[in-house]
C-alpha cells in the first residue's frame, strides 16, 4: 500500500549541515533557523553576505550557508556598510549579541541606522556575555545576578539596561525597528515575520532594519531550558516591551 | 600628462582615483583632510563609494568589509587616528586582504599637534595592531613619488593580499610641487576567488582572522611569515646618492631624507665624502643594500623627525660593523638643512679623529 | 641656481596665494619648486606663512633657516624674519612701524597696503608686494607672473584679474621710484 509522503519539515537550504556548538536550550539555534527559512523563502540566499559578530555567534558563518565573515567585537555594522556600498545588489545582514550592538559596537551601529544604511541587523539580545561566561551585558536587567554583578545589577555602580530598538527607531535613517522574543511558538512565528519584513525592507532599498529578539541563557542564567524561557517572558518583556517601534510608512506594505 | 601644482594629500587622493579605488572610507583629521575632501567630491564624480565615518575605528572596519567584495578600497587618516584603526587592521592582516591605508604622520604622543612628524614609524612599520604581522610601508619623499607610491600601494596590495600603509608625513601632505598624475585606469571587473559575492554556484567563502584550533592559528601565521619572507625578498626599494665613496652614509626617509639630501650635497660641496641612502620601502627595509654598504664606510648617520626609530633598523642592518649616530627632531619639529649639515660634520669630525 | 623666498602676514592678506602663485609661474617656466605653508589649528586671522623654492635642478629641503628673501606684510612677519633674510628683506611700511636697520642686506620698504587702498582694494597688496620684489630680484620677469595670474586665478575672482595686473605695475613702478637702502 503506498502511503502518500510530503515533506513538512527539513534543513533550510540556507543552513549548513554542521552541529552548533550552542548550549542545549539556547535560543540562537531558533533565530538562525528563522534567518535561514526567511533567506529561503525570499529566494536570497545566493547573494547573502552574512557578518558574524564576536559573542556566542561568532561561528554563525559556519552554520549559515552563505558568504560570510567575521567583524572585530562591534563592528559589523562598519563591516556591512563597507559590502553593502559596494555590492548595492547584494543581502547583507549582521548577526549581533547585546554586548557585540549595546556594548562597544554602539556607535557603529547607531551611525549605521542614522545613515540609512541597506542592511538588516539580527540584535539577539539575552541580557548576558555567553562566550566569556556570563558576564553583565549593557542590556542585564537591574538586580540580574551574573559573574560580574554577583550581587545582582546595582544600578547606582552600573546604571540600566539600555532598550536598543526604542533608540535605533528615533533615528530617521532606520526604517524598520522592531522587538520580538522567542520564548514560546506564538512569538517564534512573529519573530519570523519579522525577518522576513526586514529582509523585504532591505530588498527594497529602503534604509536600515533591524530586528531585536529577546532569547534564552541557561546556562549562564543557571536555569533549565523551560525555566529560562519563562524568565524571558516574566522578566525580560516586562523591560523590553515587544512590538513596532517604527515602521516607516514607505515599508508598511512589506509587513 | 602635463605637470600640475599638487598639494601631496590631493595628489595621493587623486592617485587613488586614478588607480581604480572603488570605495574610501575616512575621519576628518589634519594633516591630511583635503584627502578626504578631495574624494568627498571626485568619487561622486565618478559614482564611486565614499563615507564619511563616525569614527576611524569605523573606517577601518568599513575598509575591511569593502576589501572583502575584492574591490581596491583605502582609508587615510593622521597618527591618532591610525592608532584607533589598530584593531581593524590586525583582522585584515589576519584575512589576508589587500588594503591600502595612508597615514599622514602628525606630532605625537597623544593629540599631540598637527605638524609633520615620522613618530609613527614603529607603529606602522612593526605591526600596526596586536598579532604577528608587518605592513608593506612606503614612505614617499615628493609629491610626484606619492602619487606613485599609491598606484604601487594597491599594485602591491593586491599582489601579495596585504596591508599596505603610505607613511607620509604633514609636510609631504601639506606641500605643494609640480606632479604629473596618471591616466585613469578602470576599476577591474574581475572578482578574486576568494571575494564575498555571493554562493552562487560554488560553497559559500568565509574570510575571518578567527581560529579557535591553536594548530591551525599557527598554520595561519606560518602562511603571514611566508608572504612577509617574499615581501622582503622583492619589494626593497631605496634611492642612493653620493653612495660610490661614501665615508659617512646618512639614511633618512620621506621629508627628513630629503632635507638630509640638501645636507649631503652642501657637504659634498664642502669636500666631504658624505652619501645618503633613503629608504622609500619602510617595510621591507632595504637590510641587503645596507648591509653592502657598511663593507665600504665608515660610520652611519640616521636622520628622522621622531626620537630614532628607524634608527633600530639601520642598526640591525649594519650589524655592530660600524658606529651608527642619529640626529632628529620630535613633536612637529622638521629639522632644517643646517642642522643635519651640522650633524654630518660632526658625525664625519669623528672619522677624522679631530 | 635657487632661491627661496618666505611670505608672512595675517590671514586674509593673500600671502598664501601670492606665494602660490609665484610657484605657479617657475612651473610654468620649467623651474623645479616647491611651496609648503606653514599650517595651524586657526583657520582665519593668525600669523601665516608659506615658503617658495626654485631651482634649476631638483629641490631637497622644501624648508631652509635663511631664505634669500624674506617678505613681511605686518609687524609680527617683520619681527619674525627681519634677521632671518639672507639677501633681501621686503617689507609692508603700511603696516609695518619699524625699519629695517640691517645693512648687509637689501631692505626694501613697500608702502602696500597704501598703495593698494589707491587701487581701490586693500586685498591687492600682495600684488604690490610681489610686483616690488620681482622688480629687485628678477627671479621671474613680471609677465611670467601676469601669464600664471591669467590660468591659476580662482574663477571668482577672474573680474579682478586686470586690477591684479594694474597692482604688479604699481608695486614695479614704486621700485623704480624710490632709492633703495
Amino acid at each position: 500500500m503506498d502511503i502518500p509522503m510530503e515533506i513538512v519539515y527539513q534543513r533550510p537550504e540556507s543552513l549548513t549541515d554542521t552541529h552548533t556548538h550552542y548550549c542545549p536550550g539556547c535560543g540562537h539555534g531558533i533565530a538562525h533557523r528563522l534567518v535561514a527559512e526567511a533567506l529561503d523563502e525570499l529566494n536570497m540566499r545566493e547573494r547573502t553576505i552574512l557578518v558574524a559578530p564576536v559573542g556566542c555567534s561568532v561561528f554563525a558563518y559556519d552554520y549559515f550557508n552563505v558568504d560570510g565573515c567575521v567583524a572585530a567585537h562591534g563592528r559589523a555594522p562598519a563591516m556591512a556598510t563597507g559590502m553593502k556600498r559596494l555590492l548595492p545588489d547584494h543581502i547583507v545582514l549582521t548577526y549581533q549579541g547585546d554586548g557585540d550592538l549595546a556594548s562597544i559596537g554602539i556607535a557603529e551601529i547607531m551611525h549605521a541606522a542614522a545613515r540609512g544604511e541597506k542592511i538588516t541587523t539580527i540584535f539577539v539580545n539575552n541580557a548576558i556575555y555567553g562566550m566569556t561566561g556570563g558576564q553583565m551585558a549593557p542590556t542585564t536587567l537591574p538586580g540580574q545576578k551574573t559573574t560580574s554583578s554577583p550581587f545582582g545589577r546595582n544600578t547606582d555602580i552600573a546604571g540600566y539596561p539600555i532598550r536598543m530598538s526604542e533608540i535605533l527607531a528615533q533615528l530617521d535613517g532606520s526604517v524598520y525597528v522592531v522587538r520580538r522574543s522567542i520564548h514560546d511558538v506564538q512569538n517564534i512565528r512573529k519573530t519570523k515575520k519579522a525577518i522576513l519584513t526586514a529582509l523585504k525592507v532591505q530588498e527594497a532599498g529602503l534604509g536600515f532594519s533591524v530586528v531585536e529578539i529577546l532569547s534564552n541563557c541557561p546556562t549562564n542564567w543557571g536555569m533549565t531550558a523551560e525555566e529560562s524561557l519563562t524568565w524571558v517572558e516574566e522578566n525580560m518583556v516586562p523591560y523590553y516591551p515587544l512590538g513596532d517601534f517604527k515602521v516607516r510608512d514607505d515599508a508598511k506594505e512589506l509587513v | 600628462m602635463a605637470k600640475e601644482m599638487l598639494k601631496g594629500n590631493v595628489a595621493i587622493a587623486e592617485a587613488a582615483v586614478r588607480a581604480g579605488m572603488e570605495a574610501y572610507f575616512g575621519y576628518p583629521i589634519t594633516p591630511q583632510t583635503e584627502l578626504l575632501e578631495h574624494l568627498s567630491k571626485r568619487m561622486v564624480e565618478e559614482d564611486r563609494v565614499f563615507v564619511q565615518a563616525e569614527s576611524e575605528v569605523a573606517a577601518i572596519n568599513m575598509v575591511y568589509g569593502a576589501a572583502c567584495t575584492g574591490k581596491r578600497v583605502m582609508t587615510s587618516s593622521s597618527s591618532p587616528g591610525i592608532s584607533l584603526m589598530q584593531e581593524g587592521l590586525s583582522y585584515i592582516a589576519g584575512s589576508y586582504i589587500p588594503t591600502v591605508i595612508v597615514d599622514v604622520m602628525r606630532g605625537g604622543p597623544g593629540l599631540g599637534n598637527i605638524l609633520p612628524s615620522q613618530g609613527d614609524y614603529w607603529q606602522v612599520t612593526r605591526m600596526a595592531g596586536h598579532g604577528d604581522y608587518r605592513p608593506i610601508v612606503l614612505a614617499p619623499a615628493s609629491v610626484q613619488e606619492a602619487i606613485d607610491f599609491t598606484i604601487l600601494a594597491f599594485d602591491l596590495a593586491e599582489k601579495y593580499r596585504h596591508i599596505v600603509v603610505i607613511a607620509a608625513d604633514g609636510q609631504i601632505g601639506q606641500m605643494m610641487e609640480p606632479a604629473e598624475l596618471p591616466v585613469m585606469r578602470p576599476p577591474s571587473t574581475e572578482v578574486p576567488h576568494w571575494a564575498l559575492s555571493g554562493a552562487k554556484n560554488r560553497p559559500p567563502n568565509v574570510i575571518l582572522s578567527f581560529n579557535l584550533n591553536g594548530a591551525d592559528q599557527e598554520k595561519v601565521n606560518i602562511a603571514i611569515q611566508e608572504r612577509i619572507a617574499l615581501i622582503k625578498a622583492k619589494e626593497q626599494r631605496w634611492v642612493e646618492h653620493y653612495t660610490e665613496d661614501a665615508d659617512l652614509l646618512v639614511v633618512g626617509y620621506g621629508t627628513t631624507g630629503r632635507i638630509a639630501f640638501t645636507a649631503v650635497e652642501t657637504a659634498r660641496e664642502n669636500g666631504l665624502k658624505v652619501g645618503l641612502l633613503r629608504p622609500q620601502t619602510l617595510f621591507p627595509f632595504p637590510d641587503d643594500r645596507i648591509s653592502e654598504l657598511t663593507d665600504n664606510i665608515k660610520s652611519c648617520l640616521v636622520v628622522e623627525m621622531n626620537a630614532g626609530q628607524m634608527l633600530d633598523d639601520v642598526r640591525l642592518a649594519v650589524g655592530g660593523q660600524v658606529p651608527v649616530g642619529y640626529y632628529g627632531r620630535m613633536g612637529g619639529a622638521v629639522p632644517m638643512p643646517e642642522e643635519i649639515l651640522e650633524a654630518v660634520e660632526a658625525e664625519y669630525a669623528k672619522l677624522q679623529g679631530v | 641656481m635657487q632661491e627661496q623666498f618666505v611670505f608672512s602676514g595675517f590671514g586674509g592678506q593673500g600671502v598664501m596665494f601670492v606665494g602660490q602663485l609665484l610657484a605657479y609661474a617657475a612651473m610654468d617656466n620649467s623651474f623645479e619648486v616647491t611651496w609648503i605653508p606653514s599650517y595651524g589649528p586657526e583657520m582665519r586671522g593668525g600669523t601665516a606663512h608659506c615658503t617658495v623654492v626654485i631651482s634649476d635642478r631638483p629641490i631637497g629641503s622644501p624648508i631652509v633657516q635663511n631664505p634669500k628673501v624674506a617678505i613681511a606684510f605686518n609687524n609680527p612677519s617683520f619681527d619674525k624674519y627681519v634677521s632671518v633674510a639672507s639677501e633681501l628683506f621686503v617689507y609692508n611700511s603700511s603696516m609695518v612701524d619699524s625699519t629695517c636697520q640691517r645693512s648687509d642686506i637689501t631692505a626694501l620698504p613697500v608702502p602696500a597696503t597704501a598703495l593698494a587702498d589707491k587701487l581701490g582694494s586693500l586685498k591687492l597688496a600682495n600684488m604690490v608686494m610681489l610686483g616690488a620684489l620681482l622688480t629687485v630680484h628678477p627671479v621671474l620677469s613680471i609677465s611670467a607672473i601676469r601669464d600664471a595670474l591669467d590660468i591659476h586665478i580662482p574663477s571668482h575672482h577672474r573680474n579682478l584679474l586686470d586690477l591684479n595686473y594694474q597692482a604688479l605695475d604699481v608695486g614695479m613702478q614704486h621700485v623704480m621710484q624710490v632709492p633703495l637702502f
